[in-house]
């Protein structure tokens, strides 16, 4: 177990470090979600009676999706470029590989959230520490998961990673926008609820509303974390069992 | 007890169509602690299949190994502590600065932070690369990229180190570069090497023991030096105008004006030789040895020649 701390440590500072070499990069990372905050938010505000309530947790949803699948992508060239070789060859934990790359996504992601939630504050969002908190938490595991499945595609994919970017590209879209994200889905046609239902995201999207506005005992968060969690078990299992079986 | 033993060591690969690619086929092998071997072989051979069986990357489908006393199927942690291994990609990432990576190189084997960083500074120091400690890889040329992928491979200072093609793709001035750093290297620390090569002249210079694949098989095994005498032999080349006569007594080749004899000792047969053609006035106005290359123990053994693939994967 302390060798697993250890080594994910090890990973994480290591795909950290760039960053804090150029925070450049850094500031950018942080702009992008809030761009799409003030843009899409207020013309959302302006179109549905939905509040920031309803849309900040849905943006942290969106970015832990997108950041996790972003490091896959650097797995894929460092597979391609030999230095995941490397690192396999080493006596790093397998597990601590994924879960190290996934934190270094989160401990973006907790930056951005920290950094929305205090500029929506004036703009009338409520804050309910316990569940941002909560929510957070959920959103990690989630994102563990995933990233961990976008590695299993990036070693599907080498060495040419066509395949990843297919994959990817084919299926933000639909996750997203089947998990009410960006819009509601409740006010859709009745197949799209249906296939709503089978799409994790979903449940995790209305989970983190529930925790957003303070509702900690709501059976949606039940559902929610059932649903990261299953998604971070699934994960970890391909992910090890992929980079068991050779690269 | 031998640092690398392996026994049937089997490797087959499924492509698509259900079509089985047996890559290496029950290699049996035991290298003693402190050698240089060079595994040699044309491309496709299996060099790099079993390089990356015994170094853990890739399971075998049949057979086992010990590599540093551990089994790489059941203890494959034990035997990634002990070794170092240059792939013959890039080993440090792009995004990273050359020290940062060798700092997180020795984190990667347990290392605590000081320690890792002192290492890193030694290896740096070791290859020549102090000056480029905050570059990025891309920014390097090809040697001092190598260079740092041998550092990389160095820094917890393994006593048994697998370079796989370490100096494919570089001018000979690199190549005799990083040469010139992997043989100080091993001096210093007395570790044991395993390499692969398609360079003929590379694993005869260099290596201790040389071991011959070819189709997934193991073709020959020894020195240089052994497998020349043994396989090839060395050669005399004779010029004269009665080349017909002087196969005949010589029991060599006649090709035109030139006569071809396969001896064990070329320099101690020659003087018999011309004084046997002397002897029944046959003027020779011509003679040459030539010591056998590793080539030409490919080439007896298989009939093709290692040089016609020389070309870098």
């Amino acid at each position: 177990m302390t060798t697993f701390l250890r080594d994910t440590a090890t990973v994480f500072t290591r795909e950290f470090t760039p960053s804090l070499r150029n925070p450049t990069t850094l500031v950018f990372e942080m702009l992008q979600p809030l761009l799409f905050l003030f843009l899409f938010g207020s013309l959302l505000k302006g179109a549905t009676d939905t509040s920031w309530q309803w849309f900040v947790p849905g943006i942290l949803v969106m970015m832990c999706l997108t950041g996790p699948m972003g490091s896959g992508y650097n797995l894929l060239t460092e597979a391609i470029g030999g230095s995941l070789e490397r690192l396999m060859v080493s006596p790093l934990n397998r597990t601590a590989m994924l879960v190290g790359r996934t934190l270094k996504e989160m401990a973006v992601l907790f930056l951005q959230a920290v950094l929305i939630i205090l500029l929506a504050l004036p703009l009338g969002f409520e804050l309910h520490l316990a569940g941002v908190i909560l929510g957070l938490a959920l959103l990690i595991v989630l994102g563990v998961g995933l990233g961990s499945l976008s590695f299993v595609l990036a070693l599907k994919s080498a060495p040419d990673g066509t395949m990843f970017y297919l994959v990817t590209q084919w299926a933000l879209f639909p996750l997203l926008l089947l998990s009410g994200v960006l819009l509601p889905v409740d006010s859709g046609p009745a197949w799209l609820r249906i296939v709503g239902y089978v799409n994790p995201v979903k449940y995790l999207v209305d989970a983190q509303r529930s925790l957003f506005s303070g509702q900690l005992g709501d059976i949606s968060v039940l559902y929610g974390a059932a649903a990261a969690g299953l998604v971070a078990l699934i994960g970890l299992y391909a992910g090890t069992r992929a980079m068991r079986k050779g690269i | 007890m031998p640092i690398i033993s392996a026994r049937g060591l089997t490797r087959s690969f499924t492509l698509k169509r259900k079509e089985t690619v047996d890559a290496v086929r029950g290699i049996d092998l035991d290298i003693e602690d402190g050698q240089l071997v060079a595994f040699l072989g044309p491309n496709g051979a299996g060099k790099s299949t079993t390089l990356r069986m015994l170094t853990t990357l890739l399971p075998p489908t049949k057979g086992s190994a010990t590599v540093a006393g551990h089994d790489i199927a059941t203890d494959p942690s034990g035997v990634r502590a002990r070794i170092g291994y240059v792939g013959q990609k890039n080993s440090a990432g792009e995004n990273y600065r050359v020290r940062d990576e060798l700092v997180a190189q020795g984190r990667c084997y347990g290392l605590p932070i000081p320690q890792a960083r002192r290492r890193a500074d030694e290896v740096l120091d070791m290859l020549d690369l102090t000056k480029m400690a905050k570059r990025r890889p891309g920014t390097l040329s090809g040697g001092q990229r190598r260079r740092l992928d041998l550092a990389i491979g160095l820094v917890h200072e393994p006593k048994l180190l697998f370079l796989d093609e370490p100096s494919t793709g570089l001018d000979p001035t690199s190549r005799a570069e990083v040469w010139s750093h992997i043989l100080r290297v091993r001096e210093e620390i007395g570790m044991t090497i395993f390499m692969t090569t398609h360079y003929l002249e590379e694993a005869d210079a260099m290596a201790e023991r040389v071991i011959i694949i070819d189709n997934g098989r193991i073709i020959a095994d020894g020195t240089a030096e052994q497998l020349k005498n043994d396989l090839a032999g060395d050669h005399i080349i004779l010029t004269t105008p009665d080349a017909a006569r002087a196969a005949e007594l010589t029991g060599g080749e006649a090709d035109g004006a030139t006569v071809k004899l396969r001896v064990p000792n070329a320099p101690a047969a020659l003087p018999e030789c011309l004084r046997t053609l002397d002897a029944h006035e046959i003027k020779v106005t011509a003679a040459e040895t030539k010591r056998p290359t590793l080539d030409d123990v490919f080439l007896a053994l298989t009939g093709r020649s290692l040089a016609d693939d020389d070309v870098p994967a």
